[in-house]
């Protein structure tokens, strides 16, 4: 190791990078221990650069970017150094990192929906940043200014929308304001936090297509945030992995994805589900980061590294170029041999076998559960005094499907699709408002109070948040034995199931009585898995149970889900937003739109060869964490929001984003106009699209449809 | 705030789970956070120091409350007198404890009983919902329209020559409302938590869902809220009785002393001075730890935000 | 927005009505009207104080329905609130007092206002240092405190001031000094003085308890994404904290001040008894006192009458502050 610390990545003769952070620390001082939220990292950020900075929650991805905007909370900690465009940033006082802040460096936050001041409009946020470093502007051109930003980042009738109130903007609007703020003063460097983790995907796609507009724009170098590698591989330049408060890989992007050099970059993408390959089973990234107040020595990988030896927990391993690449940097003593191949990169995380089937399904794929043209509709009031109904939400709006012993069906869509509030329909096992619910061939509607009681304990539910969906107040075992509770088992029974299903789902029965607070949250949700298992029922419902959870555990409870389908014969809904782990684990595919199911097949069918407009733009929306496939993929981006689900729409409801439609000859377009098209069966799939044989836009392609 | 919070990422808890756990550890939690405030102490320590007193602090005293020392009017504090004597030879600090005994049994009676009122009616509006809710929480507003004391004072007549037993009884009747808002503002958001849904889908009874899974996620409020309001109503007893529409002679509290000792405020303050004192301290006392408490069962209080 | 706020009013309007007409059934079936007669020396027939009873609408061997609907239909019809116990129309008592204690409320909540939320704002963006604690420490102590005691406490100290500089400096007692003759400015200038203490005590109570309450939505706002943004922009902390900050703090304000107008109304009647103002709250404790039915009524048809007001007033003001709400 002749190179020890050399600043990663490219560096042209005499380019001054517009960032340079060199052996920045942040440190939160706390009761107890300091937490040390950032130690000692160095990077910098060429002009016009696009940077992808990826970790998990809690690794001071976030920390170190603030210490950069210097909007770090006072009792912070902060040493080494920071220069932008040459010049220090860390010593400067709140003054005149004033002018430097929205000028030269300005930030783009992750919720839109709070990040922006609710009393103020839209356009005078924007006019206000413009207004602050040019003093000589007059309000009137700063406004005229304003909508022009608006219209830049892609908002329709920008003229209105500058008088619009936050509020009054969807999420995906919100984002594109904040990007107008961002890029007013034509800054140098654009920092990213995590700028689409609150949105949908097809909003997603479109607001990762303004941000490259935006910085073609400009010429601004970007600093991407993210936990998501997906969302990096198609646009960075270079990458850097964070992990407990260090840089653990930095590199240019077909490097880090094609060949990273560190154990946990490796795990990271061998865990994540990708709609580009379904492997039977995910690799598992064990454990969970180390506590920040209370490092061991040596790599803090080292406990979840698979490859770890002694020498890992002597000393933490520097970030180092590795040899024949010097602008590809690990932190691993062992990446050496990872890279020279004698450590096979599939071998440092193997797959894991799948479990033996427990006993077979009996009547595999029959009906266990049955929804027919279910409806819910939500009466829309106002007014506090004389409430009067102003419309209806068609929340869900006639819903069909059926679900078999033993297998998996996705429910996907967006938020607002009515996904979640199907399947609390399904739960209520009441007689819905329209329509109707058969589980294992009973119609629920007809039920008595003690039957209805009496089949709760062959459907339970999973909820997405494991926080929420655990009473604080309870110890886990009596969390656990709830459902059993209902139903008059004993005292000594419960006590012996609920270890039974602790041990099922991978908890050790020791901790039953604990409280959750002790629990990661991989760990919550297994707690909630446990609790549904434990009346041993045959359905389960699954409402977005994964997507809580960081990026490398998700892979474990995907696996158990997996696992224990597999022994105990259980049937899945399974409701979920992300496509690829849908795709992962899903038999059958439902997708919604609009309180509708627009496609529904096989799921192999369904991802492979889409024939609903909707359902192609969703998938091609979805980053693939690879950025050889992420460059070549065409994408089909869908324009505008969601209607507003009380909107009356005659015809085909996704015309107003339909991608197909727009290409479609006038007569064709007639008939979307006027007939709402109904599921029909077209090649071995259902899909409720009139012209789903035009196969134009995965042909053809519409790439870059967004203004 | 956020950013702490994101960078503190829980103990590997590995090596401890062979122990065993604890009674209750969110309640650990908040102790050790109110162990921590010093305005908890000072709270809790003085209201402490003050019943101790109010009820020892006629021990060995040669002077009681009811007696008249005629060698002795109108004294300033003397070693015999601590808090000096009235026109008419009564003993200010036996009189200044005997109604402090009264306040305080008032307050302590008061503050949790309408903190109860208020959880139970605050807690059936959220969770009941619906028409229920608005006709419960209509009416809540109703009995806000008009000062609590407005109404106290109209049922002057109802007081006048009964205990002052049933000045406490108004008191708790009319003091609950705007917590009983707060109660159900919890209590609804609650009714929307993802663990009272499963329970519902598990299909526990809702009389057990109450018992189980609402009450003790809103009796902290109703601690804290018990805690205030026993300053609160030694407030409004005190006001009432000062102005004497509240503990009627020949009772003594601390409302109907400062009332006697208005008179004389300027010339003799200590008639005044010494009762007014005790009153603001133990009220004091109380809204500090009620504060301190408030702090540590809020999650968001506390950290550094700026 | 127009129809926001006359939906609230309404809403208002109702639930004061209806408190107003309970507080009338609630104050002639505990009030004795009959006591005041039979205390008297040679005690009058029992005939006479019935017709004097009926006269002034008050018998209690009147259903107490059919005195409310004689009540309100004479306040519809005539404009009448009906007739004192000393043979005035309450309406002229209330002509004449409402003014005493309208200078104090108004005066007193505006003052306390500014006061509380300059200290709230101050405690907040100074959280956990000396001045936040002073300012803490400060409002707990007011708020613990009586506002007779107050008042009283600052009597003593006038009386001790007056004392040392020898002059009649602060002048307490009652709204104006009897029987001071000169001119406008001079008999303006002595109501201005009777107005010191009881204002002081009275914004007091009312700083403390808004002081307390803004700087909790101070603190809510502080750790708020927006106040980021805005100094990612290129805003000073400071001018972020105040520009999007206070203003965003302000609007639960406007809610508080609704509920917290109650509180206002009983301290400005305790300063009244404790500084011998003849205004609506001594009033309504005076009738209580003299059991008149009608003055009670009275007093407290004008408290509603006010709360109505304030509550609609808030309204007002948290529409015009959060666009949010105006639909
Ligand atoms: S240094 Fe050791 S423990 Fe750390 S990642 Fe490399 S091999 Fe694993
Ligand atoms: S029916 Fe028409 S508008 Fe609807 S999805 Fe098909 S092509 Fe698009």
């Amino acid at each position: 190791m002749t190179e020890t610390m050399i600043v990663p990545g490219t560096h042209p003769q005499g380019v001054t990078p517009v960032l340079e952070v060199e052996n920045l620390s942040v440190t939160f001082p706390q009761s107890g221990a300091d937490v040390r939220a950032v130690r000692g990292i160095s990077y910098h950020v060429n002009p016009g650069e696009f940077l992808g900075i990826v970790g998990e929650s809690g690794s001071g991805k976030s920390v170190s970017s603030m210490a950069v905007m210097g909007l770090l909370p006072s009792s912070a900690k902060i040493t080494g150094s920071i220069r932008f465009q040459g010049q220090s940033l860390l010593e400067r006082s709140d003054g005149e990192l004033s002018r430097i802040r929205g000028k030269g460096l300005s930030m783009i936050f992750q919720d839109p929906l709070s990040a922006l001041t609710p009393v103020y409009t839209v356009g005078h946020q924007i006019a206000e940043g413009l207004l602050l470093h040019d003093k000589k502007l007059s309000t009137r051109a700063a406004a005229l200014r304003a909508v022009e930003l608006l219209k830049i980042v892609g908002i329709p009738s920008p003229e209105r929308r500058a008088e619009a109130f936050p509020h009054e903007f969807s999420g995906g609007m919100r984002q594109r304001a904040m990007i107008a703020i961002a890029i007013a003063n034509d800054p140098k460097l654009i920092i990213a936090d995590e700028p689409t983790t609150a949105l949908d995907v097809t909003i997603q796609a479109q607001i990762l297509e303004v941000m490259q507009q935006a910085k073609e724009m400009t010429g601004a170098a970007v600093v991407l945030i993210t936990h998501d590698l997906g969302v990096v591989a198609g646009n960075a330049d270079r990458i850097a992995v964070m992990y407990a408060g260090k840089l653990v890989e930095t590199g240019g992007v077909d490097q880090v994805f094609h060949e990273p050099a560190m154990p946990y970059t490796i795990g990271l993408l061998r865990s994540m589900p990708s709609m580009a390959s379904t492997e039977a089973r995910l690799v598992p990234l064990e454990g969970r980061p180390p506590s920040l107040a209370a490092l061991p020595p040596g790599c803090p990988f080292a406990p979840r590294c698979p490859i770890a030896i002694d020498d890992c927990r002597k000393a933490e391993p520097a970030l180092v170029a590795q040899p024949g690449d010097p602008f590809h940097s690990a932190a691993c003593i062992r990446s050496a041999e990872i890279s020279d191949g004698t450590l096979e990169r599939a071998d440092v995380f193997p797959r894991p076998q799948p479990v033996a089937a427990g006993i077979p399904v009996e009547n595999a794929g029959a009906e266990v559960l049955s929804v027919n043209e279910l409806v819910r509709h939500f009466p829309l009031m106002k007014g506090s005094v004389f409430k009067r109904q102003i419309g209806v939400v068609r929340a869900v709006d006639g819903v069909s499907f059926d679900l078999g012993a033993g297998q998996t069906l996705g429910l996907v869509g967006e938020s607002g699709c009515g996904k979640s509030t199907t399947i609390m329909e399904v739960l209520e096992l009441t007689k819905p408002q329209h329509g109707g619910i058969r589980v294992n061939g009973i119609d629920v509607a007809q039920l008595s109070k003690r039957d209805r009681l009496k089949m709760r304990k062959d459907i339970q539910v999973v909820f997405q948040d494991p926080m929420a969906s655990i009473d604080p107040r309870l110890p886990i075992h009596d969390v656990i034995a709830e459902p059993l509770t209902v139903h008059g088992v004993s005292r000594k029974e419960q006590q012996r199931k609920v270890s039974q299903m602790m041990e099922l789902v991978g908890l050790d029965p020791e901790m039953a009585s604990r409280y959750p607070h002790e629990f990661s949250g991989g760990q919550r949700q297994r707690i909630g898995i446990a609790r549904a298992l434990v009346t041993a029922p045959k359905i389960l419902v699954l409402d977005e149970p994964v997507s809580a959870l960081d990026v490398s555990i998700q892979a474990g409870v995907i696996n158990l889900l997996a696992d224990l389908q597999q022994q105990l014969g259980l049937s899945y809904l399974f409701v979920a937003h992300d496509l690829a782990v849908v795709h992962h684990i899903a038999d059958h595919v439902a997708v919604m739109y609009l309180g509708r199911i627009v496609e529904l097949g096989a799921s192999d069918d369904v991802f492979n060869r889409p024939r609903h407009p909707y359902t192609q733009a969703l998938i091609s929306a979805v980053p693939i964490p690879d950025p050889t496939l992420e460059r070549s993929r065409r994408r089909v981006l869908l324009e505008g929001d969601l209607p507003s689900p009380t909107d009356e729409i005659p015809g085909c409801n996704f015309r107003s984003r339909c991608p197909l439609y727009t290409l479609l000859p006038e007569n064709l377009q007639q008939r979307c106009k006027d007939e709402d098209p109904s599921l029909r069966a077209l090649e071995g799939i259902s899909v409720a699209c009139h012209h789903a044989e035009h196969d134009v836009l995965i042909s053809t392609g519409t790439e870059g449809q967004c203004r | 705030m956020s950013m702490v919070e994101e960078a503190q990422v829980l103990p590997v808890k590995s090596e401890v789970s062979k122990r065993q756990a604890r009674p209750s550890s969110r309640a650990r939690i908040i102790f050790s956070k109110l162990a921590h405030t010093p305005r908890f102490w000072v709270g809790a320590v003085t209201l402490a120091v003050i019943v101790l007193w109010s009820l020892f602090g006629l021990a060995g005293y040669t002077y009681n409350a009811v007696g008249l020392d005629v060698m002795a009017m109108n004294t300033a504090p003397t070693a015999a007198h601590w808090f000096g004597t009235d026109q008419i030879g009564a003993d200010l600090y036996a009189q200044t404890i005997v109604g402090l005994r009264k306040s305080l049994i008032i307050g302590f009676v008061v503050g949790p009983v309408s903190a109860l009122l208020a959880g139970f009616i605050g807690a059936l509006a959220g969770y009941l919902g619906g028409v229920w809710d608005r006709i419960i929480v209509w009416f809540i507003d109703l009995l806000l329209v008009l000062p609590a004391l407005y109404i106290l004072i109209m049922l002057y007549p109802l007081i006048k020559g009964g205990s002052w037993v049933i000045v406490m009884v108004y008191l708790a009747v009319f003091s609950w409302m705007i917590l009983a808002r707060v109660i159900r503002a919890q209590t609804s958001s609650l009714r929307d938590r993802d663990f009272v849904k499963a329970a519902r889908f598990m299909g526990v009874k809702t009389s057990t869902i109450i018992r189980r899974h609402i009450i003790p996620n809103v009796s902290s409020l109703l601690i804290i809220d018990a805690t205030l309001g026993v300053g609160a109503a030694i407030l409004t007893e005190t006001t009432l009785s000062y102005f004497g529409f509240g503990v009627q002679p020949p009772d003594v509290s601390l409302g109907t002393l400062l009332s006697s000792g208005t008179g004389a405020a300027t010339t003799r303050p200590w008639l005044f001075v010494f009762p007014a004192a005790i009153l603001v301290i133990t009220v004091l006392a109380t809204s500090l730890a009620g504060d301190a408490l408030r702090d540590a069962v809020d999650p968001t209080s506390g950290a550094n935000r700026d | 927005m127009i129809g926001f706020i006359i939906k609230r009013f309404i809403n208002y309007f109702v639930l004061t009505a209806i408190a107003t007409l309970l507080a009338y059934v609630l104050a002639s079936s505990a009030l004795n009207p009959a006591a005041r007669y039979l205390g008297r020396n040679p005690q009058p027939a029992p005939e006479v104080i019935n017709s004097i009873l009926d006269g002034l609408g008050v018998n209690p061997h009147v259903p107490v329905l059919e005195r409310l609907w004689t009540w309100l239909s004479n306040l519809v019809m005539h404009g009448s609130l009906g007739m004192t116990v000393d043979n005035q129309q309450v309406t002229a008592v209330i002509a004449a007092r409402a003014g005493v204690s309208l200078r104090l409320l108004i005066i007193g909540s505006i003052i306390g206002a500014l006061l509380g939320v300059a200290f709230g704002v101050w405690g907040a963006v100074k959280q956990y240092r000396l001045s936040d604690q002073l300012v803490s420490y400060a409002s707990f102590t007011v708020g613990a405190t009586p506002t007779f005691v107050i008042g009283v406490i600052l009597m003593i100290l006038a009386t001790g001031l007056n004392g040392i500089t020898g002059h009649q400096l602060i002048n307490f007692s009652g709204e104006y000094t009897a029987g001071l003759q000169g001119s406008f400015l001079v008999m303006f200038g002595d109501r201005l003085n009777h107005l010191i203490l009881p204002t002081i005590t009275l914004s007091l109570t009312a700083a403390a308890g808004y002081s307390r309450y803004q700087r909790s939505a101070m603190l809510d706002v502080l750790s708020a994404d927006y106040i980021r943004t805005a100094r990612s922009k290129g805003m000073s902390r400071n001018r972020a904290l105040v520009k999007h900050g206070v203003r965003i703090a302000l609007i639960p304000m406007s809610t508080y001040f609704a509920y917290s107008f109650a509180l206002l109304l009983t301290g400005a009647t305790v300063v009244e008894l404790v500084f011998s103002w003849h205004g609506m709250g001594e009033y309504l404790v005076s009738s209580v006192q003299q059991n008149d039915i009608n003055g009670v009524a009275g007093s407290v048809l004008f408290a509603s009458i006010l709360v109505l007001i304030a509550g609609t007033l808030s309204e007002v003001v948290y529409a015009a502050l959060d666009p949010r709400v105006r639909v």
